[in-house]
């Protein structure tokens, strides 16, 4: 299976963004614009586009300047400064003004490898979807980050994207559909149901794969928009199902999990496992070798999809 | 308006602030009543364009209040330019009221951004103005920056943006009074040669007698000439300004005077 980084995706769309007649889109980076793939509109419009330098907060507050004057801005930096850093900035300036900032988050999650911890964003879904009047989407492959980019711009009001650095299967082609706020089925199943976004989507099939040859169906959905949830869908396949199983490459706390988590405390309650970094921080290592180690995968998910449907 | 009608709004403006800031029974007179001939001649002076009738008016100069906690002076000057009426202000900080404790954009007719975490509106002002540019749209954004504040890092952050980016469309004051909450500016942590430091960051800087009309107005005239670098000016002021028992001390940042200070104070500002 072809392998493309979601950074790509997010170039490719905001290339597609400039293109537009009219576009109001500025881009802005914080000293990583090669690694976020911005380059590629300092290079063809640069003109659209602004290197803040290292100043993430500073970043977010001239976004939020940019926004009240009628420009379409997009943040880019790694998704740890971004979020985490600037995160008083994303608050207090761009969503209680409800401003019209999108959010670039590179480098999400523990695959980001050998930098470490430091670079390891773990916690900005639980961070950014607590705020109002924020969207937060975690698209699963380079085809859906180019689509959820085109997406948010399309918007009125703050949109948090979250990517991973390396090289991922691309799972979804053009014609994939695509919708904000809607889960899409990526395979239908009777027993379980899991939740994933980011590359644990493809983690997911192949869990499923090896479990249908147990005689286990698994129905998987790309849970993309964790803000505003689809609490529809999720109700509705925790009913259909009986069992629930989150993956994602985050926190155990407070991201995709917790909010399916708290969807179904609300409306349905049924047994639940979650695939997640459990409270702790990541290590240097290899990619695949990280994920490995904290149960990031097709084994991991295997796992808690079992657990879940035992405790039916 | 004459300079004589301008020192009238300029009293007017702070018993308003005494008043609300009385009646809500909280509030931050003191850094409002320091910046208060600033904010006279910016919305009074022929300095900014607005227009109470249009607040979204799109060539419209804007105004970023990064110091937010001064609010009442803003709902003043707002009010009395017609954006809303004056009665409102006695609702300040009260449920359901227009005007939130620190500005909320959505709230009040005439605001140009939310703001109250300090630090953040030169970054927005310098956005705004970059915006402005890209727009080919002439209007000038002006930001009222604390002198505590300027403890905060993202504001040095911003001060190179500004000078980076050459956006002589933008005019910072800081409103130089010397104390904070917790006490002066000196001994919790002092800024040093504030005209210096903003000179080596690559701005035109204007030092000025902020509590001077007449001198205020001609600094901001010099800030609108000149071209090639953003201007700051350095506004020299007295925290508490008016009020003798309020002036220079930071127990009258964020406490509201009774109604016996009440009344000694309308009475000293009226004078």
């Amino acid at each position: 299976m072809e392998k493309i980084p979601m950074r790509d995706g997010y170039g490719k769309a905001l290339l597609e963004l400039c293109a537009e007649e009219d576009s109001k889109v500025m881009v802005l980076d914080a000293d990583v614009a090669k690694s976020t793939r911005t380059v590629w509109i300092r290079e063809k419009y640069p003109d659209k586009f602004l290197d803040m330098g290292i100043s993430e907060q500073d970043m977010v507050g001239t976004a939020a300047g940019l926004a009240l004057s009628g420009m379409v801005p997009f943040c880019s930096t790694y998704c740890v400064f971004l979020a985490g850093r600037a995160w008083d900035q994303i608050r207090t300036t761009v969503c209680y003004n409800n401003l019209n900032v999108k959010f670039g988050g590179a480098h999400a999650g523990i695959s980001v490898g050998p930098d470490g911890a430091t670079h390891q964003a773990l916690e900005d879904t639980a961070i950014t979807r607590v705020l109002p009047n924020m969207t937060v989407v975690v698209p699963c492959d380079a085809e859906e980050t180019r689509k959820a980019t085109l997406a948010v711009a399309k918007v009125n009001g703050p949109c948090f994207l979250r990517f991973g650095r390396e090289a991922v299967p691309v799972v979804t082609d053009e014609s994939t559909p695509f919708e904000l706020g809607k889960a899409r089925i990526v395979k239908d199943g009777t027993d379980v149901t899991v939740f994933a976004n980011g590359a644990m989507v493809y983690e997911a099939c192949n869990a499923a794969e090896k479990l249908a040859e147990q005689g286990i169906s698994v129905r998987i959905y790309d849970l993309h928009t964790v803000k505003p949830l689809d609490v529809e869908t999720v109700v509705r396949a925790a009913k259909e199902t009986g069992a629930v199983v989150t993956a994602e490459e985050h926190q155990i706390y407070g991201g995709m999990g917790s909010a399916v988590a708290e969807c179904l405390a609300l409306n349905c309650p049924v047994p639940m496992e979650m695939v997640a970094v459990n409270d702790s921080f990541g290590q240097s290592g290899q990619p695949q070798e990280l994920m490995d180690h904290y149960g990031l995968n097709a084994a991991g998910i295997e796992e808690k999809i079992l657990k879940a449907i035992s405790r039916k | 308006m004459t300079l004589n009608e301008l020192l009238t709004m300029c009293r007017t403006v702070r018993m308003d602030i005494l008043t609300m800031v009385h009646e809500a029974g909280s509030g931050h007179p003191g850094g409002s009543l320091s910046a208060a001939e600033i904010m006279t001649a910016l919305y009074f002076g022929d300095v900014m364009h607005v227009d109470p009738e249009n607040p979204d008016w799109e060539d419209r100069d804007r105004f970023i209040l990064s110091k937010g906690h001064v609010a009442p002076v803003l709902y003043s000057v707002l009010a009395r330019k017609g954006f809303f009426p004056t009665e409102e202000l006695k609702t300040l900080r009260q449920f359901g009221s227009i005007l939130q404790g620190h500005p909320h954009k959505m709230s009040t007719p005439g605001l140009d951004c939310s703001s109250g975490s300090l630090g953040q509106g030169l970054s927005v002002a310098n956005g705004i103005a970059i915006g402005l540019k890209k727009q080919n749209k002439d209007s000038r954004v002006y930001c009222l920056l604390g002198d505590g504040e300027l403890q905060e890092g993202q504001i040095w952050e911003a001060v190179m943006t500004a000078a980076q980016h050459k956006l002589d469309n933008v005019c910072a004051i800081v409103d130089y009074n010397h104390v904070q909450l917790d006490g002066t500016t000196e001994d919790i942590k002092d800024l040093g040669d504030l005209v210096e430091k903003w000179h080596a960051f690559g701005w035109n800087v204007i030092e000025v007698d902020g509590h001077n009309l007449e001198a205020v107005l001609k600094a901001f005239a010099m800030a609108a000439a000149f071209k090639g670098k953003p201007t700051v000016l350095i506004a020299n002021t007295v925290k508490g300004k008016g009020v003798s028992f309020m002036e220079n001390d930071c127990n009258w940042h964020g406490t509201a005077p009774n109604a016996d200070q009440l009344a000694q104070a309308l009475e000293e500002v009226n004078r």
